[in-house]
C-alpha cells in the first residue's frame, strides 16, 4: 500500500514546525519565564531607583521607560531565538529535517513565528508592569494596542538577525554571551532610559547611530500623539528590510553547514 | 530491461581539512537487498551514510538514489528514503505521537492520513500506552522503535540505518533485527552501518568492509569468511611436558599455523580432512588433550583481519 503524500509546501512546512516549537513551549513553560520575569524586574528597578533622580519622580519617569524597557526586552527575547536556534541544530532532530523533502527555511521560520508568542507575552507583561505603576499613555488603548505591535514586529525583524548568529556560531553558549553583550550596549547606548540631551557629546552621536534609539522614539511618539508618525514608517520598512536581507542570509547559513 | 540499483555510490570522496575521511569508496545496492557497512570506530561508515542521505557534500565522486543524483535532485532523492541516525533523531521535547503527526505532516501526508498513519505505526511498534508520554521517560529500546516508525511514515522502498542497535540490550536488540527483518520481507531496501560482526551476519545480504575511509573488500557474509578461510581447532594439552612434543608433532606433519599458550593450542586447519589423522598422531605420540573445539571462521575473523582500527 502506498501512503498518499503531495510535495508540501513552504506555508504548511512552516505551520508545522512552528506548531512543533508551540507544543515544545507548552510542554515545558519555563521557557517563559525569561520573558516574565525580566521586564517585570526592570521596570520595578530603574522605576523606583532612578525615577526620582531622572525626572523626578516615578510617576513621571514612567512615559521614559515604558518604552525603553519594552524594547530592550524585544532584544533579549529575539536573542533567544538565536541560542534556541543552535540548540535545536545540535541535536540529532536536525539531521531528520534536513531529510526530508521540504522547504528548506521551514524549521528556521517556524521557529521564528512560534517565538513571536513569546514576544507578545513579554509586551504583555511589560506594559501591564507598567500601568501597575501608573502608566496612563494620553493616546488611549487603542494606539498602546499599536504600539506594542509595532514593538512585536521590531523584535520579529530583529530575531531573523540572532537566528543567523546562531546558525554561524560554535555553540549555544557562544550565542547567548554575544546576544546579552548587544542587548545590554544597544539597550543602554540609546534614549532607552533617559534623555539624549543629558550625554556628553561623543555620547550623543553613539546614541544617535544607535537603531534602537529611532525605534524607542517612533513608539513613545504614537503613545504621546495618538497617531502613526513619518518615525514609525520609517522603523516599519526598516523591519522588513532586516526581514528580507536576513532571511535569504540564514537560509545560506543552514545550508552551507552541510 | 535493467532494473536500476536502490544506491549507486561512484569514487566518493570526503576531506575534513587535509584529512581524507573517505577515500574513493564506490558500490551498487540493488533494489531489495539488506546492505551492511562494517568497519570499526572512525571507520568513515556515518560520513558515507551522511553523504547519501544528503546530509553532507562530498568533495568528490557522487551518489544516486533510484538513478536520482543526489545533489542535482535532491529533494526528489530525499522523498525517496527514510533515514534512522545513530543519535535518535526525534524531538525529545514532545510526545511519540506529536513526533509522528509532526513528521507526517512534513513528508507532505495531510492532516487526516498522517492521524490515521500515526495510529497505524504506533501499534506496529507497540507505542499505544506510551504515545502521549513525555520522551525523557522513554527506554533507549523504545526511543530506537519511535525513531524507525519515524522513518517508515512514507513506507519508503530505502532505509537507511545507522547503527541501529548500538547501545541497545541483547533483547531489544533482537527486537530491532525481527522488526528489520520483517522491512526486508516486506520489500524495502536496507542499508545499515554496524560495527557488530554478528548484526551483520544476521542481516546483511552483502557486506562493505570500510576502514579508514577505504572500501577493503565487498561480499557476501559466506565469502567474506571464506576470504578469511580455515577452520580454527583449539585444545588443551593435559600434561605440561607434552606441550613441546605435541607442537613438533603439529608442525612437522602438517604444514599449518599454529598459536601456542601454555597448554592451549590453538591450529588454523586448511580443510576440515585434516582433523582425523591430526588427533590420531596425537593419540599414538600417547598425547591426553582436552577442551577439543572446532570453530568455523566468523565474521569476527574477518574483522580482525582486515581492519587495523584507529587505535
Amino acid at each position: 500500500m502506498d501512503v498518499q503524500t503531495h510535495r508540501g509546501n513552504l506555508i504548511m512546512n512552516t505551520t508545522t514546525m512552528a506548531y512543533r516549537n508551540l507544543l515544545k513551549t507548552i510542554h515545558d513553560p519555563d521557557r517563559f519565564m525569561d520573558v516574565i520575569i525580566q521586564p517585570i524586574m526592570f521596570m520595578l528597578m530603574f522605576g523606583y531607583l532612578f525615577g526620582g533622580a531622572i525626572a523626578g519622580n516615578v510617576k513621571n519617569y514612567l512615559p521614559t521607560i515604558v518604552p525603553g524597557i519594552l524594547i530592550q526586552t524585544m532584544l533579549s527575547a529575539a536573542s533567544g531565538s538565536g541560542s534556541q536556534i543552535r540548540e535545536d541544530l545540535d541535536s540529532g532532530v536536525f539531521d531528520r529535517f534536513k531529510s526530508l523533502p521540504m522547504a528548506h527555511i521551514a524549521p528556521l521560520a517556524g521557529q521564528l513565528f512560534a517565538d513571536i508568542l513569546r514576544l507578545v507575552i513579554a509586551t504583555v507583561t511589560c506594559l501591564t508592569t507598567g500601568y501597575l505603576m501608573g502608566w496612563r499613555p494620553v493616546a488611549g488603548f487603542g494606539w498602546i494596542v499599536v504600539s506594542g505591535l509595532l514593538a512585536i514586529f521590531t523584535g520579529w525583524a530583529i530575531s531573523w538577525i540572532f537566528a543567523l548568529l546562531g546558525l554561524l556560531a560554535k555553540n549555544a553558549t557562544t550565542v547567548q554571551s554575544f546576544s546579552l553583550i548587544t542587548m545590554m550596549s544597544l539597550s543602554f547606548l540609546s534614549n532607552a532610559f533617559i534623555p539624549i540631551k543629558t550625554l556628553s557629546k561623543t555620547m550623543q552621536v553613539i546614541a544617535y547611530m544607535n537603531p534602537i534609539t529611532y525605534v524607542i522614539t517612533a513608539i513613545r511618539q504614537i503613545l504621546a500623539t495618538g497617531s502613526l508618525t513619518h518615525e514609525a514608517l520609517l522603523v516599519l520598512i526598516f523591519g522588513f528590510g532586516i526581514v528580507m536581507i536576513f532571511a535569504p542570509l540564514t537560509v545560506w547559513a543552514y545550508d552551507r553547514n552541510n | 530491461m535493467s532494473v536500476i540499483n536502490a544506491i549507486e555510490v561512484s569514487h566518493l570522496t570526503k576531506k575534513f581539512g587535509i584529512k581524507t575521511v573517505v577515500d574513493d569508496v564506490s558500490f551498487n545496492v540493488k533494489q531489495g537487498e539488506v546492505f551492511g557497512l562494517l568497519g570499526p570506530n572512525g571507520a568513515g561508515k556515518t560520513t558515507i551514510l551522511r553523504m547519501m542521505t544528503t546530509l553532507l557534500r562530498s568533495n568528490s565522486g557522487n551518489v544516486k538514489i533510484f538513478g536520482h543524483d543526489t545533489l542535482k535532485e535532491g529533494r526528489l532523492a530525499r522523498s525517496m528514503f527514510g533515514l534512522t541516525g545513530q543519535y535518535a533523531s526525534i524531538d525529545e521535547d514532545i510526545s511519540a505521537r506529536e513526533n509522528l503527526m509532526i513528521f507526517s505532516r512534513l513528508n507532505g501526508l495531510s492532516r487526516s492520513n498522517s492521524k490515521r498513519r500515526t495510529n497505524e505505526l504506533l501499534e506496529e511498534f507497540s507505542l499505544v500506552t506510551s504515545a502521549d508520554k513525555a520522551l525523557k521517560n522513554f527506554s533507549g529500546g523504545m526511543r530506537r522503535r519511535l525513531d524507525l516508525a519515524v522513518s517508515l511514515i512514507t513506507r519508503p522502498a530505502l532505509i537507511f540505518l545507522d547503527e541501529p542497535t548500538t547501545g541497545l540490550d541483547p533483547r531489544t536488540r533482537t527486537q530491532m533485527w525481527d522488526t528489520i527483518k520483517k522491512l526486508v520481507a516486506q520489500g524495502s531496501t536496507v542499508l545499515l552501518t554496524t560495527q557488530y560482526l554478528d548484526e551483520a551476519d544476521q542481516l546483511a545480504d552483502r557486506i562493505a568492509v570500510i576502514d579508514h575511509g577505504k572500501l577493503i573488500k565487498i561480499g557476501t557474509p559466506t565469502e567474506l569468511k571464506q576470504q578469511v578461510g580455515g577452520t580454527s581447532l583449539n585444545f588443551t594439552v593435559k600434561e605440561i611436558d607434552q606441550v613441546d612434543t605435541a607442537v613438533k608433532l603439529v608442525k612437522d606433519e602438517f604444514d599449518t599455523s599454529i598459536h601456542q599458550n601454555d597448554q592451549q593450542i590453538n591450529i588454523k586447519l586448511k580443510k576440515i580432512d585434516q582433523l582425523t589423522p591430526l588427533l590420531v598422531s596425537l593419540q599414538r605420540a600417547k598425547i591426553t588433550i582436552s577442551n577439543l573445539t572446532v570453530q568455523e571462521p566468523s565474521l569476527d575473523d574477518v574483522f580482525m583481519d582486515l581492519t587495523v582500527g584507529k587505535n
